[in-house]
């Protein structure tokens, strides 16, 4: 059934005042591989229909993969006695109005039809190299096919196709691993060999890592690491909702000068260089907005509901999915570090002693009004002495406030790296040099 | 329903299998919650579908759908075989199943109340009462509360015999209020940070007694504001049974995990300290610590009667008097150990393939009165309710943050401490641990979000402890 139906015989059956049909359809295949051998390999097609219901300013949502015809009238049937059963809320100003839309490609055809033997055979490249360097090496392959699309009684209509093609390995020896990953919306976006190559130079710097004393180090971040410091700002607060209610590490912050002039965060989910989308989940364009301008903290992004709480605020175009679970509330999802102009070789040769990180892992925050964040590092950590990588040492525990360290960025690397992110999303980052960066402990 | 599943391991065979199993499932989730006095969430969920798994010679393949009819069964049937062919272009180890699994039979949770006979009207209304309440409170710049109900109602069957019918009830709630000021923000949650959740009906809702705990934790927030910072020392560490319950889970469940220790999960999960070499033979807590794996005892989220690859509910000893004694397993690892699997293999709806989950893992109980153990202890800190949890990839270096902290002097709970860390390495950890309290204090947990795999899973797990004493942890990581 094509998405105008859907829409059709949903807002046709709806009885509230207004009413918005999201869908989302996925074909997702992953090939997951360990100890040299595909130990998973998994498909999967889903469909899932949410509807918004609203009367006054009273919304309910349902959400269900049922497309039989029967089952998306019961949706709207069921989302309007929700919406019946609560009190007004004055905040809801309805849903929004339609706006101009221009289409952004994002579909490959070589990734939706990409067969289980390409995923295995791609996944066996980094096997076999890996096992001819004695080591073993464990990932996945994911490709996947997604189509959105909403509609409202307003007059929105809006759909995307998009593709989406990642690949991830670490690859183990003796007492050391090394990591490496690439995602895209094209099938070239996976390069198994380059991959494998990768995470095995930082196998053979990493053997007998050795014990390291904790404290605060100048870091050169791999863009795996400089990824989490975007993305856990991002949870942190880089939505508007989180602002609005006191708990971002933007609140207090906004019009300021909080990181160094070199780092600029924009969210441009219409750039090609990432996985575009050209609107958001309740139908509106994306804008592209600049989050941090030359280390100035500039805006948060809105969706609807919170622009609307905000006089002369209108949405950026950054909505999540509605959830009965609750306000997700806007985030930004196609993140991009602007680029500096250092290499790899010149932030370490500039570096007299320092740590060289891969990647972090289970980064939690601590403290959310100044984005202290607590995590280890993994899969490659490194002492630099006197501009040369001199030791591996064992994963780091750091506790470290991210706008901080962000302060003292000194060099912002030249090749940036997309990553995939939540809600279908990419993260593009440079490898960066803090000065400065707080170890609280050590791993054995 | 016979039908489907027996025309989907019939077309499995016939294209190559040696082994497949169909679970078809069909999930209801009602969930509402209520934010500062308006709705913030509130409607039902539903997801139904079914997914083939089969072994075709040594290689796994998995094929899912949404749409629950004969053709579509055939077809994905076929494709999981395809893919499983594809899996043995980079072959692994033979894979043995061990004995096989012909389970046939029915399980239902017991409960008091079917939470989706109950209205909405009554659960907006349990809600709306304890946000008033919380919002009583003039510091209390958030106030949320929320419930959920889950139905999952689930069919398995393999090419063994195997036919078992399942339906799982979850509830679940809670309530939390946030306090900031220009500086920070302080929560405190009820029951639990994560959300209060169990197998049962809407009875284990209201004996939570949210409204009864609103003004208590809208108070404790606002104070949190004012409160002293925990300090940074190495001291004796009490921590409260909802802590203990995740410490239990990052700590133990996880690295007990037998695809963790065989390297399955290496590249996203991480792997474990606990290799097959320190089974019997490590001492990964000091003599009074025992901990548990079942899916037996009643409202744990790993409750249930047969396991998604048909393995009925167990029981099982992990750490014995501090020795570690066993991991949790599914078929084809327990055999790489010669043993049974004891049925931990769970998954995430019907368009993820089992893998092993923790089910509840929990702390046994020891014998002191709680106030006994805190009288006992002449300096120290007592900390509850999680606020942060990070650990490595081997499940050694832990570091947790919780909502609240008491100073403990001379055997008496003193003042308030906000920003509460501790941390340490996970053995040395347990073998710290010298006075866990008895069954009067014993509750057991949820923990509804735990994550692993991928496509990332999300798994309710089950936790049951009571307050525990520890000695020199390290504390305040935070200034």
């Amino acid at each position: 059934m094509n998405f105008r139906e859907i829409a059709d015989i949903v807002i046709d059956a709806s009885r509230a005042d207004e009413t918005e049909v999201l869908a989302m359809e996925q074909d997702e295949s992953l090939t997951r591989f360990a100890n040299n051998c595909v130990h998973q390999n998994v498909t999967e097609r889903n469909v899932q229909i949410t509807v918004r219901s609203v009367i006054g300013s009273k919304v309910g949502i349902t959400v269900s993969n049922d497309i039989r015809h029967d089952g998306l009238r019961r949706l709207a049937a069921r989302a309007h006695e929700v919406a019946r059963l609560q009190p007004d809320n004055p905040e809801f100003r309805g849903l929004p109005a339609p706006q101009p839309i221009t289409p952004i490609p994002a579909f490959d055809a070589a990734v939706a039809e990409c067969t289980p033997e390409w995923r295995a055979i791609s996944a066996g490249v980094i096997c076999r190299k890996a096992g001819a360097d004695s080591c073993s090496a464990a990932g996945s392959i994911t490709t996947s096919s997604f189509s959105i699309g909403v509609a409202n009684s307003k007059g929105v209509f809006a759909e995307h196709q998009s593709t989406m093609a990642d690949a991830s390995t670490v690859i183990m020896g003796k007492n050391s691993s090394g990591w490496a990953q690439g995602s895209g919306w094209c099938l070239q976006s996976i390069e198994p060999e380059a991959l494998a190559d990768e995470a095995l130079t930082k196998v053979r710097w990493g053997i007998d890592p050795v014990d390291f004393e904790p404290g605060d180090y100048p870091v050169i971040l791999d863009p795996y690491a400089t990824a989490d410091l975007l993305e856990m700002l991002a949870f942190d607060g880089m939505g508007a909702l989180a602002v609005q209610e006191g708990r971002s590490w933007m609140n207090g912050r906004l019009g300021q000068r909080i990181m160094a002039e070199s780092v600029s965060i924009i969210d441009d989910a219409l750039s090609t260089d990432g996985i575009p989308t050209p609107f958001d989940f309740e139908g509106l364009p994306k804008q592209v907005v600049p989050v941090v301008s030359t280390g100035i903290a500039v805006s948060p992004v809105y969706d609807s509901f919170t622009a609307g709480r905000e006089a002369g605020k209108q949405s950026t175009g950054h909505a999540t999915p509605p959830s009965p679970q609750g306000r997700f509330g806007p985030a930004p999802l196609n993140l991009f570090l602007r680029q500096g102009t250092a290499s790899l070789e010149s932030m370490i040769q500039s570096t007299k002693l320092g740590l060289y990180i891969t990647r972090f892992w289970y980064t939690r925050t601590v403290h959310p009004r100044d984005a202290v964040v607590t995590g280890m590092t993994r899969d490659g950590t490194f002492v630099i002495r006197n501009g040369e990588i001199s030791q591996a040492i064992k994963s780091m525990r750091f506790t470290q406030s991210y706008v901080e360290a962000l302060k003292d960025a000194e060099m912002i690397g030249a090749q940036p790296r997309l990553l995939r992110s939540g809600f279908g999303g990419a993260t593009s980052v440079p490898p960066v040099k803090l000065g400065k960066f707080r170890f609280t402990s050590s791993t054995r | 329903m016979r039908e489907l599943t027996e025309h989907a391991l019939y077309v499995a065979m016939r294209d190559g299998a040696r082994y497949a199993d169909i679970r078809i499932l069909h999930r209801r989730e009602q969930v509402a919650s209520v934010k500062n006095g308006n709705v913030d969430g509130i409607g039902d969920q539903d997801s139904e579908g079914f997914g083939v798994r089969v072994l075709v010679g040594n290689s796994w393949g998995f094929a899912s759908s949404a749409y629950v009819n004969r053709t579509e069964i055939e077809r994905v049937a076929g494709l999981a075989v395809k893919i499983a062919k594809a899996s043995a272009l980079v072959p692994g180890e033979p894979v043995n199943l061990g004995e096989p699994v012909r389970a046939v039979g029915n399980y239902t949770t017991p409960i008091e109340a079917d939470p989706f006979t109950i209205s909405l009207e009554q659960k907006l209304d349990l809600l709306f009462r304890a946000d008033a309440i919380m919002r009583r409170n003039a510091g209390v710049q958030i106030a949320e509360s929320n419930m959920l109900a889950v139905r999952n109602h689930k069919f398995f069957a393999n090419t063994e015999g195997a036919f078992i019918e399942q339906t799982i009830y979850e509830s679940g709630g809670g309530i939390a209020a946030t306090a900031v000021n220009d500086k920070e923000v302080q929560i405190r949650s009820y029951p639990n940070s994560f959300r209060y959740q169990g197998t049962g009906g809407w009875e284990y809702v209201t004996a939570a007694d949210f409204v009864g705990n609103a003004e208590r934790v809208a108070e404790e927030a606002v104070q949190l504001l004012f409160a002293d910072v925990c300090p940074s020392k190495e001291t004796t560490l009490i921590l409260g049974s909802s802590q203990l319950a995740l410490q239990i889970h990052e700590s133990c469940g996880h690295p007990t995990e037998l695809d963790r220790v065989y390297g399955t999960e290496a590249a996203f999960a991480g792997r474990s300290f606990l290799t097959t070499d320190k089974r019997n033979n490590f001492r990964y807590g000091s003599e009074i610590v025992n901990l548990t794996a079942d899916s037996i005892r009643a409202t744990g989220l790993g409750t249930f009667g047969w396991d998604d690859e048909g393995i009925p509910a167990s029981s099982t000893p992990l750490v014995k008097n501090g020795q570690f004694t066993g991991y949790l397993m599914s078929r084809e690892t327990a055999a790489k150990l010669g043993l049974l699997s004891n049925g931990c293999m769970r998954a995430d709806g019907w368009n993820r393939i089992p893998l092993i989950r923790m089910t509840n893992v929990s702390l046994e109980a020891g014998s002191w009165e709680f106030n006994d153990l805190v009288a006992d202890t002449d300096d120290g800190i007592l900390m509850d309710t999680n606020r942060s949890w990070s650990i490595d990839d081997m499940r050694l270096n832990f570091q947790f943050g919780t909502e609240v902290g008491y100073e403990i002097k001379n055997g008496k709970r003193g003042r308030l401490l906000k920003n509460c860390t501790y941390g340490g390495i996970t053995p040395d950890f347990w073998n710290s641990c010298d006075a866990i309290s008895n069954d009067k204090h014993w509750i057991l947990w949820g923990t509804p979000n735990c994550g692993k795999g991928e496509p990332m899973q999300t798994m309710g797990t089950g936790h049951g402890a009571s307050p525990a004493r520890f000695r020199n942890v390290k504390v305040g990581v935070l200034k």
